[in-house]
């Protein structure tokens, strides 16, 4: 006991026992509902109106790109024109003859205006859609499967395994995937394609996706539930695909998503560098981005529509992929 | 003696989060005082509101908190309704705190010296540079750290728990508050660290006249430590008064419940066992021998820890552990952390390789074992984990948890592991259920009952406890062990029992091997070890453990 004297006598007080009584200890609280994950992410889903807006848009950007002559039927390379030279001309856009369309501002029937080439801005942000989507997907996907197989072997067998496959990883990342791109784009000078530059920014951009999932790995693989697996009997490889990967999938999950934009902006910067996709085949968010600076003061609506349709596509993947994440996760579904 | 005034009077505290469901109330009408100079003890459950009242008392609830109504005067101002840079005032000058993790407590990247003179600062005790250090050095001093002067320069890596402990005791006393608030602060220590620091705090605050509410979770400790207790359940106060009265004659059916669950108040062996066999008489009446389920021979294990460098400095970490469980008891590894009897229990279960010796498991080598026989000698041993957060995978519902081990050993079809996956939740008392619900749903008691449902799948012969009841509730640890001593009777389980805590050992071992620094100093039955220690170590053990010398009988 203790050595203080004691400076009081302290009343003996009892609560009265409450009105729900004791209970049984440690009552399981469950309900009956029927369950699994997913249909718990489903109906964690549904109720959350960030996944609604970003679904809906994202599925709009799809149709755009697959269908983009139900949205314009105005050509986005052909019949541009930098002033207007006949009656013709002049009937069909309802301004003078000798008028200057270079970087002009809305039209009837060109709602968006017109670029330094006299093309209509509408029309070629709606035929980029599917150029700027693909390139963004393939690069993610590309990323995505190579940075975790790699990054999840690293970690999860450790040893010289990891060293190896970090060390080829830090090779790659010393090299800026930028510039890394850019020599390969100019070795492909004639056939350049969706393909080739999507291969070229996804190539060297996996370095980081495959640390953070190897990092997250580390983590995971010492806790005890892996622990027990092993010690059930589970083999190595199984143990790290039931329960490794699908733990340390989260933040690759976030990364791929915000890495999507960074595709989708690579591209426009390897175009602005007169690296990317020719300007006169293929319609892209980057190229009308990258040719834009020029008349970036006379005509901004000629950068900004562009941009905006980059930053809401980019806004959508990531609100879906933070919502989706957090569904999946039976963690942060126990705290709401 | 009447005319004392309180030093602080709770009155009706209303503390409650908000939260995505709303305003959450956590403490619902608490009202205690407490005098200069006492030492008054909240104990309770985790989530009983214990630590969210001290918080309250010094304004330092987590941004989501908030005080909904009573009072919390102090020399009789009230606390809730001073502003902020008042009650910066009163925190560490008038009312000290001890917090409740030693490890994450102290600014790794900053040198001991620089946290304490920053608390001198920051109250004002010193202000020139000089006078600041010499403080500094005196504070640690009075902490108990003998050469101060050179511990100012570490770092907090460089300090064991128990040091970086008494660090924070001596910045919480540093300016001699009238009131401490000690919340938890040994609950992370070693309990042999615990007792010395508890002496420590008790002789300090004694000295200078100092009240100080101990909050616990441990009612023993709370005994033994405080002359009043308060137990808190569910945010409401339930009983209080003083602290021997409580525990011989409690009152309320909750304090009644607790203190017959409290493993170092009193225990006997759960089950309904005769009394246990001698470990010398292993056989039959019959006088054949009959092979121990577990034995172990001179096993050792060296870690290799590397420096840096290409060499690498061996580490013993299991010295020539040598100990024989018979069938259907239960052995006990007890040691304090770092005595090494996590690592045997690794050993034993091959999730580490041992460095020499033999470990027979039903009289075979375990190294002659191909990996088949592996395989098939995984089915017989399973394990429970001491984290029951983190011993299931949150992404796997608790059928798919429970039948993973029979899907691994391909067991029966679908149908037959789905009834086999019943069974055992149905032996663990878990309704059915939960089958499709997620670790995540699930207390933590209830995590570890469906850990040890999985261990139990396989209908194994030896299941191996690591600590597995030590993060449990008072209440709810008392449910497992009785849990488990009933399974270990109706189907003849062996245990190989890991744990710090001997007061838990009498309720569920057999026999006790005394672990330290990777030797068995001591090993006999359980009787044996609490009645007549031979080893100063297993004595000191003993006595560290707390409210074991509390007279209840009286």
């Amino acid at each position: 006991m203790s050595s203080k004297n004691p400076v009081r006598t302290a009343p003996h007080f009892v609560a009265e026992v409450d009105e729900g009584g004791l209970g049984a200890v440690d009552a399981v609280r469950v309900s009956d509902r029927k369950s699994n994950l997913w249909l718990d992410a489903w109906r964690d889903l549904r109720g959350r109106w960030m996944f609604w807006v970003s679904a809906v848009f994202i599925l709009f950007i799809v149709f755009v790109a697959l269908f983009p002559t139900v949205f314009t039927q105005v050509p986005p390379n052909d019949g541009c024109i930098l002033t207007v030279q006949n009656e013709t001309q002049a009937a069909e856009l309802g301004v003078p003859v000798g008028t200057v369309i270079s970087d002009h501002g809305p039209l009837p029937g060109h709602p968006l205006g017109f670029t330094r080439q006299g093309c209509d801005v509408f029309s070629r942000i709606v035929h980029g859609t599917g150029t700027s989507l693909s390139v963004g997907l393939i690069v993610t996907v590309i990323v995505a499967v190579m940075g975790i197989a790699l990054g999840a072997f690293a970690g999860y067998f450790g040893g010289w395994i990891d060293s190896f496959l970090m060390r080829i990883g830090d090779i790659f990342f010393a090299i800026p995937y930028i510039l890394a791109a850019v020599v390969i784009m100019s070795m492909f000078l004639a056939d350049r394609n969706i393909l080739i530059i999507s291969l070229a920014i996804g190539f060297f951009a996996w370095p980081s996706t495959a640390r953070i999932l190897r990092s997250e790995v580390l983590r995971v693989k010492q806790l005890d539930y892996v622990m027990a697996s092993e010690a059930i009997g589970v083999s190595k490889l199984r143990t790290m695909f039931s329960h490794v990967m699908p733990n340390s999938l989260a933040p690759v999950i976030i990364i791929s998503t915000v890495g999507l934009a960074g595709a989708i902006t690579a591209e426009a910067t390897l175009s602005f560098l007169g690296v990317g996709l020719p300007a006169n085949i293929f319609m892209s968010w980057g190229n009308d981005i990258a040719q834009a600076q020029q008349s970036l003061r006379t005509a901004p609506q000629v950068l900004i529509y562009p941009s905006i349709a980059l930053s809401f596509t980019v806004l959508a993947f990531i609100l879906l992929g933070e919502t989706v994440r957090d569904a999946l996760d039976p963690k942060a579904r126990a705290t709401r | 003696m009447s005319t004392v005034e309180p030093l602080l009077q709770v009155e009706d505290l209303q503390v409650g989060f908000k939260t995505q469901d709303g305003f959450v109330p956590a403490v619902r009408g608490v009202s205690f005082d407490v005098y200069p100079g006492e030492t008054i003890a909240i104990v309770g459950e985790s989530g009983s509101g214990k630590s969210t009242t001290a918080h309250a008392i010094i304004n330092l609830l987590p941004g989501s908190g908030k005080i909904a109504g009573g009072s919390v005067r102090f020399e009789g101002r009230d606390l809730t309704k001073l502003k902020r840079n008042e009650m910066e005032d009163v925190r560490g000058k008038l009312i000290g705190l001890v917090p409740q993790d030693p490890m994450n407590s102290l600014n790794p990247v900053h040198r001991i010296g620089f946290q304490v003179e920053e608390t001198i600062r920051a109250n004002g005790l010193a202000t020139s540079k000089r006078a600041v250090r010499k403080r500094a050095v005196e504070v640690l001093k009075e902490a108990g750290l003998s050469d101060a002067d050179t511990r100012l320069r570490q770092f907090p890596h460089e300090f064991s728990g128990g040091m970086r402990q008494r660090v924070l005791i001596g910045v919480g006393l540093s300016s001699h508050p009238k009131l401490l608030i000690a919340d938890e602060p040994t609950s992370a220590l070693d309990v042999t660290v615990q007792k010395t620091i508890l002496d420590h705090l008790e002789s300090l605050t004694a000295e200078r006249n100092t009240a100080v509410i101990f909050i616990t979770h441990d009612l023993g400790l709370a005994a033994e430590r405080a002359e009043n207790i308060v137990v808190m359940n569910r945010g409401r106060i339930v009983e209080s008064g003083p602290a021997l009265e409580i525990l011989r004659n409690p009152q309320h059916p909750y304090t009644k419940r607790l203190v017959s669950a409290a493993p170092s108040l009193a225990s006997t062996r759960l089950g309904s066992r005769s009394a246990t066999v001698g470990l010398a008489s292993s056989a039959t009446p019959a006088g054949t021998p009959v092979p121990p389920v577990i034995e172990f021979q001179d096993v050792t294990k060296v870690f290799k820890i590397r420096t840096g460098g290409p060499r690498s400095i061996p580490f013993t970490a299991v010295d020539k552990i040598s100990f024989q469980v018979p069938k259907g008891s239960t052995m006990a590894l007890v040691g304090e952390s770092g005595s090494g009897k996590s690592t045997a229990a690794k050993l034993l279960l091959k999730l580490e390789e041992k460095t020499s010796g033999k470990i027979f498991v039903d009289g075979v080598d375990q190294d002659s074992l191909d990996r088949g026989k592996l395989l098939e000698m995984r089915r017989k041993m399973q394990v429970v984990f001491q984290d029951p957060y983190g011993s299931l995978d949150p992404l796997h519902n608790i059928g798919n948890t429970v039948a993973e081990p029979l899907n691994v050993h391909k067991i029966g079809d679908a149908a037959s592991r789905k009834k086999r996956v019943l069974e055992v939740l149905d032996q663990v008392a878990l309704p059915t259920s939960v089958v499709s619900r997620y670790p995540n749903e699930l207390s933590g008691g209830q995590r570890q009952r469906v850990a040890i449902a999985r261990a139990l799948a396989l209908k194994p012969e030896i299941v191996v406890l690591d600590e597995a009841v030590s993060a449990l509730d008072v209440l709810v640890q008392a449910q497992v062990l009785e849990l488990l001593a009933n399974l270990q009777d109706e189907l003849g389980l062996t245990y190989l029992f890991i744990t710090h805590d001997l007061a838990v050992v009498r309720m569920i071992g057999d026999y006790v091997s005394v672990m330290q620094k990777g030797a068995i100093v001591e090993q006999a039955t359980v009787s044996e070890v609490f009645d007549s220690p031979k080893q100063e170590y297993t004595r000191r053990l003993l006595d560290a453990i707390p409210g074991a010398d509390v007279d209840l009988s009286a």
